[in-house]
């Protein structure tokens, strides 16, 4: 039992990162239907920020977390403004290995600077454990940390999204971008508030990874960039609820797949979650089937 | 004889009724028109008849090289039964050319296998020679032989939907189905098509149902005409016949 | 109508031709091992990208995963001449054949997917073959599998890729590849002119597989050493990108760009730290200025066509 809930802390924590890098690719992709690979290194980049803040700068945790956000937002709407925009209107697979290309671009022209080796993020929050329930099983601050941060995000991304004139215009052009122009909406810019919006989220992922794991590379950022990726094919891409949902399952299957021994196997483990979902429902759980009109 | 047997159709999207309850026979020969208003239900029904969409209830017969009904349709077998078909947007193959356009339309011709194609046997050079000699004569009495190297994409509108046909017929088919032929061709261009159609009848032996808007085309070819209204069958009868019918008057005019 | 006998007499002497002449230049020294090394990859690349075209470029559908074929290849190949004691060709073969199974596995999938969800889950097929292998002792997990007999000369090499060009035009000039094209163009419309595209699309897979598992087979036993991390995601990329380089749809294209990046990538060794990011530039530049890559879909003519069956529009 201890071990169960022990598990469930873990993977909340693991899921809470990546329903946050989910949520930016299933925006990104909802409104310009590009598979952005270089997302994983915007979330790695968040994390570099937050390990220069708080080690030189000695900044506390939600100052850093808050420049964070704001950094690799400007950065999100830098790479699409130069990478992506010239491509908009080519081939799918043209825009697919722009992508690739900004995410090795940012990967090793960041580790050009700073290097391959490993960081460790100093301790920024305090070392507190409590014991759940009575039992020996243990959550941290950070992990209470990390599922609130992630969790008032996700209200405040809702709010943005239904409530305000950006929001309501980012629907649109994900829905229809032809029509949505001729309303009078400003494509242009509404895509870059979803890469903003988007960036923001994976840079704030990044500072919770380093202050929940302690090291950071430069190269981190493309496996949990796959995994968030699957999470929110999982829940249907495009879709924002899925988008959670998807990460929280994943980093829940995962620690628990680690728990039972198969941790070798936990990434073909996601795999093969991706596989069966697109097979049997290729439009995610979330999402509605659509078959090509005739 | 009839090829063409419909039993009580229905097909149904969700709750959404798309066609009920046709009842429909057609003879050897004819060429038949189905009209009616946008929405009606008759591109569906034409998905029907090609396995693209499997009915809800209903079933359909055909009896052309075989008898085959609906519980065995698939898209790419209906070319082996014996039907072949032209879609409403036009869904040519853009970046071929014409002459591959109409070949991929004689696919089911083709007898040489994959071990043959590998390594060029013999028996490929003649199947591929006898395909190419074939295709040529249909382009050529299409009057699309001197394009026959030019892709899809680059011809004029009229003449895409002359590639499709010709594509449709490179098949060998015993019915073929007719997706609004004649939509945006000029009334020039709609008096040579209704030619053309007749005279494709004649000269294959086939048997044609086309979904048409534009009534001259219609009136002239069409010895059976079945209207489509909501999703049913409102009337059916030859030209003379519907263009009386107050049933059909009501439903594309409106009022009482 | 004849096709062209002529014409193919000469393709096959010079085909012929350049083996030999390379041939002697190696026995000489003239060609010395840092650029037999060189052709190897370059050689290999070729025969992956070709591959990839055929289900890419040809067939339409959109693969992430094909360096899973290679790897499955490499390690039949490795297993059977380094475990096994087997001749090469026992291992070529089985390569070939090991890998065109996969390539009905990951063909079914195909039958549901289009697009950027199919290329994800060619990728989840590869990063799957690559973990199952990190996991497996027998093969050596994630150190690799070592002293695989170096059988790869330029013989096989050659004669390989010679064989992936020379049956995959093949295929695509047939009434079995002109299928395959008309499925990348419209496939409803292909599957109602009696194509089945379930079947096609799987055999551009079970084809495109059998010959990055021929590549496999010639890349372990002539580098002595694999691991799985070899054949990763990022290798996948590379083989696409070079297939998008040369031009989706055309074969000689695929051989064009393979040479190209490949000398491109050896050139870059020079600067380790800066060679990826070099790269990514370059690629990022080919996308934005010649998406449709070197060659369009055409084909470079060696010889003037002689009445050719399938006369493309390569003149428009």
């Amino acid at each position: 039992m201890e071990q169960v809930i022990q598990q469930v802390v873990n993977g909340v924590s693991l899921g809470s990162i990546y329903a946050l890098i989910a949520l930016g690719y299933t925006m990104v992709y909802g409104i310009i239907k590009l598979i952005n690979f270089a997302h994983g290194d915007i979330y790695m980049i968040g994390a570099y920020v937050g390990f220069a803040l708080t080690t030189f700068f000695n900044f506390g945790f939600f100052p850093a977390l808050i420049v964070s956000m704001l950094v690799t937002s400007i950065l999100g709407i830098i790479i699409e403004k130069v990478a992506y925009k010239p491509l908009r209107n080519s081939t799918r697979i043209a825009a697919l290995i722009t992508a690739i290309s900004v995410s090795m671009f940012l990967q090793y022209g960041l580790m050009y600077f700073v290097t391959p080796q490993t960081r460790t993020y100093p301790e920024v929050l305090p070392n507190v454990q409590l014991k759940l329930f009575g039992t020996n099983a243990v959550i941290d601050l950070k992990n209470i940390y990390i599922l609130i941060v992630t969790l008032v995000l996700m209200v405040v991304l809702q709010y943005v999204i239904h409530r305000t004139k950006v929001g309501k215009a980012m629907r649109a052009v994900a829905l229809d971008g032809d029509a949505s122009q001729l309303m009078g909406i400003d494509i242009n810019k509404t895509i870059s508030y979803t890469f903003a919006i988007g960036s923001a989220l994976a840079g704030a992922a990044g500072v919770l990874v380093g202050v929940y794991y302690n090291t950071i590379n430069p190269l981190m950022g493309s496996v949990p960039g796959l995994k968030a990726f699957i999470a929110a094919v999982i829940g249907g891409i495009g879709i924002i609820p899925g988008a959670v949902f998807g990460g929280f399952f994943l980093g829940i299957v995962e620690t628990g797949v680690s728990a039972l021994g198969g941790s070798l196997y936990k990434d073909a483990v996601a795999f093969v979650i991706l596989i069966l979902v697109l097979l049997i429902k290729p439009n995610g759980l979330f999402g509605s089937n659509q078959k090509e009109k005739v | 004889m009839e090829m063409l047997v419909v039993n009580n159709l229905h097909k149904s999207f969700g709750g959404v009724k798309a066609v009920t309850n046709i009842n429909m026979k057609i003879e050897e020969g004819q060429i038949v028109g189905l009209i009616g208003p946008n929405g009606a239900g008759k591109t569906t029904f034409f998905n029907l008849l090609t396995g693209i969409y499997s009915p809800s209830s209903g079933e359909i017969v055909y009896r052309l090289k075989q008898e085959v009904s609906s519980c065995s349709f698939k898209p790419d077998k209906m070319v082996k039964y014996g039907v072949s078909r032209t879609f409403q947007n036009i869904r040519l193959f853009k970046e071929m050319t014409v002459l591959e356009n109409v070949l991929i339309g004689y696919h089911n011709n083709f007898k040489y296998n994959l071990f043959t194609s590998l390594f060029r046997l013999p028996s490929y050079y003649k199947d591929e020679e006898n395909a190419y000699e074939e295709v040529i004569q249909l382009l050529k009495r299409f009057n699309l032989y001197d394009k026959k190297d030019h892709l899809a994409k680059s011809l004029p509108y009229g003449e895409q939907r002359k590639v499709e046909i010709c594509r449709a017929l490179a098949s060998k088919p015993k019915l073929l189905l007719l997706d609004e032929p004649a939509a945006g061709m000029n009334p020039q261009e709609t008096k040579e098509l209704t030619q053309l159609i007749k005279w494709i009848r004649d000269e294959y032996d086939l048997t044609i149902i086309l979904i048409e808007h534009d009534m001259s085309l219609v009136m002239e070819l069409c010895e059976n005409i079945f209207v489509f209204n909501h999703g049913t069958l409102l009337a059916k009868g030859t030209p003379k016949e519907i263009q009386h019918d107050p049933r059909v008057i009501k439903a594309y005019l409106g009022g009482e | 109508m004849k096709i062209g006998t002529k014409k193919n007499m000469l393709t096959f002497g010079l085909v012929l031709a350049i083996y030999l002449v390379v041939q002697l230049l190696l026995n000489m020294g003239i060609l010395d091992s840092y650029i037999e090394i060189n052709m190897v990859i370059i050689g290999i690349n070729i025969i992956l990208a070709v591959s990839l075209n055929l289900i890419t470029g040809f067939t339409g559908q959109f693969s992430l995963g094909h360096a899973a074929f290679m790897s499955i290849g490499a390690y039949t190949s490795g297993i059977l001449t380094a475990k096994l004691g087997q001749p090469f060709i026992v291992g070529v073969i089985a390569a070939a054949l090991t890998a065109s199974m996969a390539g009905v596995i990951i063909g079914i999938p195909t039958l549901r997917l289009k697009g950027d969800y199919l290329a994800i889950a060619t990728l989840g097929f590869g990063e799957i073959v690559r973990i199952i292998g990190l996991n497996n002792d027998y093969i050596g997990g994630a150190i690799g599998l070592n002293d695989i007999p170096q059988y790869t000369n330029w013989t096989w090499l050659y004669f390989s890729v010679v064989l992936t060009i020379f049956i995959i035009s093949n295929f695509i000039k047939s009434y079995h590849g002109r299928a395959c094209i008309a499925i990348r163009e419209d496939e409803i419309a292909a599957e109602a002119m009696g194509v089945n595209t379930a079947y096609y699309k799987t055999l551009a897979f079970v084809i495109g597989a059998f010959f990055a598992g021929i590549a496999g087979a010639l890349h372990a036993n002539y580098f002595y050493f694999i691991k799985p991390d070899s054949f990763g995601f990022m290798k996948s990329i590379d083989i696409l990108v070079i297939v998008v380089f040369g031009g989706l749809g055309s074969i000689t294209g695929s051989v064009v760009g393979a040479v190209a990046l490949s000398i491109l990538s050896t050139l870059l060794q020079g600067i380790p730290e800066l060679r990826m990011v070099i790269y990514a530039v370059v690629l990022f530049l080919i996308m934005v200025y010649r998406p449709q890559g070197l060659m369009g879909d055409r084909e470079l003519k060696l010889f003037k066509k002689v009445g050719v069956v399938n006369g493309n529009a390569s003149s428009k």
